[in-house]
């Protein structure tokens, strides 16, 4: 009986020795978990939000100095990452959340060069969210850090489905606005998508991986077992005259709430900013005035502001701007504490610069600001809200400032006939 | 010297072992101490007619062996000693050797032509000894019998060991001229025609050019065909191999010859003498092979098509062929089943049958059918095992829609013939074929299963009870067994399998006890068996699991402390020991990945540990790479904690990665140290001085088997993500090498397939390299020695998107590495990346791409360099916004208009100018992320100027300096850096 030839194999004879398949599974497990060591370090540490130490537990603190510790602990641990910072307990991790989002100013001047360097949308109206997808659920939080939804969805690992690709820890965060009457989240910005930030990149680019990358993963679909809530994108418009007409007056599948502008350049970036504007009047929003804690339009400009050591009442801007005080008196008899919130009216007419500060003179207290509130209001919106009763920013002169921005270009390539 | 010499090499013959090893430490001595002349006498006792034919034949045998050896390393060396020795020397050994072949000893002549042609794989490659064709070929037709013969012998052997571009056309011509002449019927002697069609064989790699001539090629098949019919058995058989060579090489080219060659090996099969027939179904083996391949290329998703179009012969074939195997089927020996090394005409009936069944699909069961039912129950056993045996071996290649309907009702038929036939070779096909069924008609991706919650028990029983059956049918029992547990992998927690763990484990160790265990490889089957059931527990089976690992532990123990062992149980021992190792590592990669019995099995680790070290005392190769396979996956499970074994393993390690010779252990060991690596992540540094000395001197060797080069380079990476930025002080020895690596390989022709692959398989190490360092150095802050080496990373993956040649897990790393340079170096290389043009339309192409992890590792470059690109830009402004926190330019800005509500206009316009006078010093006006909107146009500006380098070198120095200026100084700083803008 001669052997059969090498290249031969008999049938009856395995295909290969298990040992072999041990080497090979050996292999295999290496080659995975090299891989996979590469992306925990491509993802984590490449985030603007990457691992930090690992909080200790800390001592109980004094009531009084509770508002100073808090912020000292939270600027240790921005460093955090969503999945860890969901960790944290009560207050805290509503603050961390309440950090992440990029808050727009309000536009109180319109900013030169609007056609060239800014995008503009028709902001839905609803409630402001970042929602978090990973580990096979998805996490919606407000502004002020409390969960709104916790859902199954089609965002990546965002439901208990067979994903192909990615390890099921890494995660996605978008930035939304929930629109209760179609129960749609309305994407407004990506912040990580598969556990790859995107705090640093620009936000023509954001908007680009925001447009290519949802549409994938079906997230856009009809809401269904492992989709609760459909995600929809806004659209998005060049800041230029047809731009801000689509956005200020089109057809949009939403109830309008103003509108966003967005500077192509600017990168992600967490707490209020400049380079994201929000502006609104009547045709384009049912909310321009403020209203107070009864839902009414009080007829007095009112503000919430933070009550600080000294008496004084500040923003929520970073750095705080002082806009007026309190005397002891009126703070010891009120029961009001360091770090409240509080809601005083203006006394119209008193509004002043001084010494390059604006100063409300006179502040009225109103009471403490609605429980829910995380923050007090920014500079901004008090300015904008100042001039909305007084002399509003008009969409007319937006559209002149566009208009001119153009006619200045014009100008450089060819005469202005005048006319006049 | 002479007389000498064939002394001694009669010496170096004896039986008397002293004798022997005396006579060749003297050959060692003279050839040490005078090459040319050892070799000369060695060429001279070869062709010396008067000298005793034993001290011929290993003079030719030792002269063979100075010029050629397995390692290519050593092969190399030779050549190139035989090269360097002076002209006249290698040509008079040269006129010794073709002297030879007018000796009336065969075995001489034979000798000398296997010595020609190692002398031409020498030197014909380098145009040296051109002549040597022409002048075996010049008197062809002249020269006395046996001389031609040894000259068509001396052709087929260099045509073996020749390279066929190193011989020109017209040689080619020649030869095949001299050779096809030779084999033709009107040859008188049959020793030169078989010469002469063995060297075909040899020669057909030679006739690509004469194989698209029709009429040359209808010559040499004609004459191939003819030679198939000789009356001598030798040149029938050597004839069906030149056709089964010719059905691989030429497969595209034999269209107007099948219906011949179907005779011919049909007539073959049925009548000839066993090892023609064998050929003969060989030939049709091997047609299989190449419709598979090609069919195989057809329903690939990224080719869709094939280079060679296929001809359907097997489907033509099929209403013959299909009989004709079947037939061979009855042809059993009877002892076969026992005899391991066994192959005859029914196995290779069989064997083909199964390809057969591949190559068509569907269409062979029907042809099949009505010969299981005809002898499945003939009294005759060859009926019932044949019947059995061609059910078998048709399972894989149906559909399984096809086949279960069949199978549903044969499954108890099985079951009962595995219990009660009295025949063993029945029983062991019977349980073979379940097997199969197993294998093919059973698992995750069957979607009907024929296996239910209901007869797996059945099964199971069935199974079990024959593992007491002799050691051949309780071996494919086994083999049965471990396929039906592989169908439950991915089962998780509802396997039927569950209630039984405990019986298959106590009937696999009672197996593995048996006295005849190492009969058959039963052993080996059992513990396979009994590691795939491991593979396949989970929660619920996990504990069960757990109790065999002191079982095992107490085996191995047994066989490290065995003593005084003779060599025959020694090597029993040494499989053992392997089988052992094998199990282990099998169920520390189970259990660590059991989240439940992880921590359980974690008590075990120490001893567990302990063993696998004493296990190191062996020397067999096999037994060390199971161990070490073994610590790999203890240290993946283990993680940091492994490190408290590390300063006994690190011995071993070292060992390990010293092993040249057994280049598996090495590339075993390197992949551990990557295991290693990422267990104990920085606790690895104290070992990496020695691991990284050991991995440098590895690659600088050329006696290290090439295969292990790629794993070292990914072993880098891994190192440097361990190890982080401390990986510096090994920078300037790795990256000069993976440079020079990287070079070679980018510029890499790849002439065949395995060239390519290997090209591939070192330029991903590399890039594996590459990754884990950048990755590594993230947010160190001597990130900066990295910068230097950026450019030819980018230049590297530039020249290789050029070539064209990146097979999928190239372009993933290549991606990853992009992207890696991008987030750790930053703006440092932001603006190198994105001037290199290939790596964007690489990127852009791959984005598209199919395959997930490819289109992921696109979008992952794509952001990083995106980030760093921007990152670049902003740089200006991070700066700036690092300092100061004044507010008051965006009250200046925003003041006039509120100051004066009354008129609007003249706040707007106010507005403007103020925003004017702001921007031209903007610098001032950018603090803490309080950037107004107009500021925004000039930094706008920046990013235009992006390019601009120098940029960065003023701003710093500019802020700075107008921060000490104070507020003075302001307006004259600010012009200044709008001058320098």
């Amino acid at each position: 009986m001669a052997p059969p030839p090498d290249r031969r194999r008999p049938i009856k004879r395995a295909a290969i020795s298990d040992q072999q398949r041990r080497r090979e599974v050996a292999l295999r497990l290496q080659a995975d978990r090299r891989s996979d060591a590469q992306n925990r370090a491509r993802q984590l540490a490449s985030s603007v939000l990457s691992l930090g130490p690992e909080p200790a537990t800390e001592p109980e603190v004094e009531p009084e100095q509770e508002m100073s510790e808090a912020s000292g602990q939270l600027a240790g641990r921005s460093d955090l990452d969503p999945v860890r910072a969901a960790r944290l307990r009560g207050p805290e991790v509503r603050k961390w959340f309440a950090r992440q989002l990029m808050l727009p100013e309000w536009m109180v001047d319109v900013p030169p060069s609007l056609d060239r360097d800014w995008y503009v949308f028709t902001r839905p109206s609803g409630k402001r969210c970042f929602v978090v997808s990973s580990n096979g659920t998805t996490i919606s939080r407000l502004r002020n850090g409390s969960i709104l939804h916790r859902f199954p969805s089609n965002l990546p690992n965002g439901a208990r489905t067979k994903d192909v690709s990615g390890p099921a820890s890494s995660y996605s965060i978008l930035d939304c606005i929930f629109h209760e009457p179609d129960e749609t989240y309305y994407v407004i910005d990506m912040v990580c998508w598969r556990g790859y930030s995107l705090y640093d990149c620009t936000a023509e680019f954001r908007f680009f991986w925001l447009n290519s990358k949802l549409s994938e993963t079906g997230a856009s679909d009809s809401p269904s077992q492992y989709h609760r809530y459909r995600f929809n994108v806004v659209q998005i418009y060049e800041c230029n005259l047809a731009g801000l007409q689509a956005s200020y007056s089109g057809q949009v599948p939403y109830v309008k709430d103003g509108l966003l502008f967005f500077n192509k350049h600017a990168h992600y970036q967490a707490g209020n900013t400049p380079l994201a504007l929000v502006w609104k009047d009547n045709v384009c929003s049912q909310y321009v005035l403020d209203t107070d804690s009864k839902g009414q339009i009080p007829p007095q400009q009112q503000v919430v502001l933070e009550l600080q050591n000294d008496g004084n009442l500040t923003t929520s801007d970073d750095p705080p701007v002082a806009l007026g005080s309190l005397s002891r008196d009126l703070i010891a008899q009120s029961g009001l504490r360091v770090g409240n919130l509080v809601r005083v009216a203006i006394k119209d007419e008193r509004m002043r610069l001084v010494d390059g500060k604006l100063d409300l003179g006179e502040l009225q207290l109103v009471g403490k600001a609605n429980h829910s509130r995380a923050f007090a209001d920014t500079y901004s919106k008090v300015l904008f809200q100042h001039a909305a009763r007084h002399a509003p920013l008009r969409i007319e002169d937006l559209v002149a400032s566009i208009q001119s921005n153009s006619s200045m270009d014009n100008s450089q390539a060819l005469d202005v006939e005048m006319e006049g | 010297m002479a007389l000498e010499v064939t002394q001694v090499l009669l010496y170096a013959q004896s039986i008397d072992a002293a004798t022997r090893n005396h006579a060749e430490e003297s050959l060692k001595q003279i050839q040490e101490q005078n090459l040319p002349a050892f070799l000369l006498s060695l060429s001279a006792e070869l062709a010396n007619n008067n000298k005793p034919i034993e001290s011929r034949k290993l003079a030719g045998l030792i002269l063979k062996n100075a010029l050629d050896a397995k390692e290519l390393h050593r092969k190399n060396d030779l050549a190139q000693r035989w090269l360097s020795l002076d002209l006249a020397t290698k040509t008079q050994i040269k006129t010794s050797l073709l002297q030879t072949f007018s000796s009336p000893v065969s075995d001489a002549r034979s000798t000398a032509a296997q010595v020609i042609a190692k002398v031409a794989g020498i030197e014909l490659p380098h145009n040296q000894w051109p002549e040597l064709i022409g002048s075996l070929l010049s008197n062809i037709h002249q020269v006395e019998t046996h001389v031609k013969q040894a000259t068509l012998e001396t052709l087929g052997y260099v045509c073996e060991e020749v390279d066929p571009q190193v011989v020109d056309q017209e040689q080619v011509n020649r030869i095949l001229t001299a050779v096809v002449q030779g084999m033709n019927a009107t040859e008188t002697s049959s020793d030169v025609r078989l010469a002469a069609t063995r060297a075909l064989y040899n020669a057909l790699g030679f006739a690509q050019a004469n194989f698209t001539n029709d009429m040359e090629r209808d010559y040499i098949m004609r004459v191939v065909c003819e030679a198939t019919q000789s009356s001598d058995v030798k040149i029938r058989q050597a004839a069906f191999e030149c056709l089964v060579a010719i059905s691989s090489t030429y497969y595209e080219k034999l269209a107007p010859y099948m219906q011949d060659i179907f005779n011919i090996t049909s007539k073959a099969v049925r009548e000839d003498e066993e090892p023609v027939a064998l050929q003969a179904i060989e030939f049709w083996s091997s047609i299989c092979d190449e419709e598979i391949d090609i069919l195989d290329d057809y329903r690939s998703e990224y080719t869709g098509d094939s280079d060679v179009p296929c001809f359907y012969f097997i489907k033509q074939a099929l209403p013959a062929l299909v009989p004709m195997l079947l037939e061979t089927l009855l042809k059993q020996e009877e002892d076969q089943d026992q005899d391991e090394g066994a192959w005859n005409i029914a196995m290779a009936g069989g064997t083909c049958l199964g390809l057969v069944a591949r190559t068509v699909g569907d269409e062979i069961v029907p042809l099949v059918m009505p010969f299981i039912e005809e002898n499945i129950s003939k009294p005759d056993w060859r009926g019932r095992e044949a019947a059995t045996y061609a059910f078998g071996s048709i399972l894989d290649g149906p559909s399984p829609g096809k086949l279960a309907p069949i199978v549903n009702v044969a499954l108890n038929f099985m079951l009962a013939a595995l219990s009660r036939d009295p025949n063993n070779h029945v029983k062991d096909t019977t349980a073979w074929t379940l097997g199969r069924i197993f294998e093919f008609l059973h698992g995750a991706a069957v979607e009907t299963s024929v296996i239910t919650q209901e007869n797996c028990q059945q099964i199971l029983t069935v199974l079990l009870q024959s593992m007491k059956d002799v050691p051949n049918v309780a071996e494919k029992a086994c083999g049965a067994l471990y396929f039906l547990a592989q169908g439950y992998e991915d089962e998780g927690s509802v396997s039927p399998l569950t209630p039984f763990f405990q019986d298959i484990f106590q009937m696999l160790l009672f197996v593995t006890h048996r006295e005849d265990a190492t009969e058959s490889n039963l052993r080996t089957s059992a513990y396979e068996a009994l590691n795939e059931v491991v593979r396949c527990s989970n929660d619920e089976t996990a504990p069960i699991v757990m109790q065999l690992i002191p079982v095992i532990m107490l085996e191995l123990h047994q066989t490290v402390e065995a003593q005084k062992l003779t060599s025959d149980e020694r090597d029993k021992q040494n499989d053992l020991q392997g089988l052992l190792c094998g199990c282990l590592q099998v169920i520390i990669q189970k259990m660590g990945s059991i989240e439940g019995s992880k921590y359980a099995f974690m008590q075990y680790a120490d001893q567990i540990m302990d063993l696998l070290l004493k296990v190191f005392a062996s020397r067999n190769a096999t037994v060390h790479e199971e161990a070490m396979l073994a610590i790999g996956a203890l240290a993946y499970t283990a993680g940091p904690n492994f490190a408290k074994y590390m300063p006994q393993f690190y011995q071993y390690l070292e060992m390990g990665l010293q092993n040249f010779e057994e280049y598996q252990i090495c590339a075993i060991t390197v992949g551990v140290v990557g295991d290693l690596c990422r267990a104990l992540e920085d606790k690895i540094l104290p070992y990496c001085d020695g691991i990284m000395t050991q991995l440098l001197k590895n690659l600088s060797s050329n006696q290290l088997h090439r295969s292990v080069k790629p794993p070292i380079f990914s072993c880098f990476g891994d190192i440097a993500l361990a190890i982080g930025e401390n990986f510096e002080k090994y920078l300037v020895y790795a990256m000069p090498m993976l440079q020079s690596a990287a070079e070679l390989s980018a510029h890499a022709v790849s002439q065949d397939d395995e060239m390519l692959e290997y090209t591939n398989q070192l330029r991903n190490g590399i890039l594996e390299a590459y990754s884990g360092i950048l990755q590594g150095f993230k947010s160190s802050p001597k990130t900066q020695a990295l910068v230097p080496y950026a450019a030819h990373v980018l230049q590297f993956i530039d020249t290789m998107y050029g070539g064209r040649e990146m097979d999928d897990a190239v372009m993933k790393s290549a991606l990853g590495v992009l992207g890696d340079l991008a987030d750790t170096l930053g703006s440092h290389v932001g603006p190198l990346i994105s001037q290199s043009s290939s790596s964007k339309d690489l990127i852009e192409e791959c984005m598209v791409y199919d395959d997930p992890l490819i289109r992921e590792s696109a979008e992952w470059a794509k952001l990083a360099i995106n980030r760093a690109v921007s990152a670049f830009a902003s740089i200006p402004c991070c700066v700036w916004s690092g300092l100061g926190s004044h507010h008051q330019p965006y009250q200046v800005l925003t003041s006039p208009s509120l100051n004066d509500p009354t008129n609007k206009q003249q706040g707007h316009l106010n507005a403007n100018i103020v925003s004017a006078y702001a921007s031209c010093w903007l610098s001032l006006i950018n603090i803490r992320n309080k950037w107004s909107g107009s500021v925004i146009s000039k930094w706008s500006l920046l990013i235009a100027l992006r390019h601009l380098k120098v940029l960065l070198f003023w701003v710093v120095p500019c802020f700075f300096a107008l921060f000490h200026i104070g507020s003075t100084g302001i307006v004259v700083v600010s012009l200044l850096f709008v001058y320098f803008v």
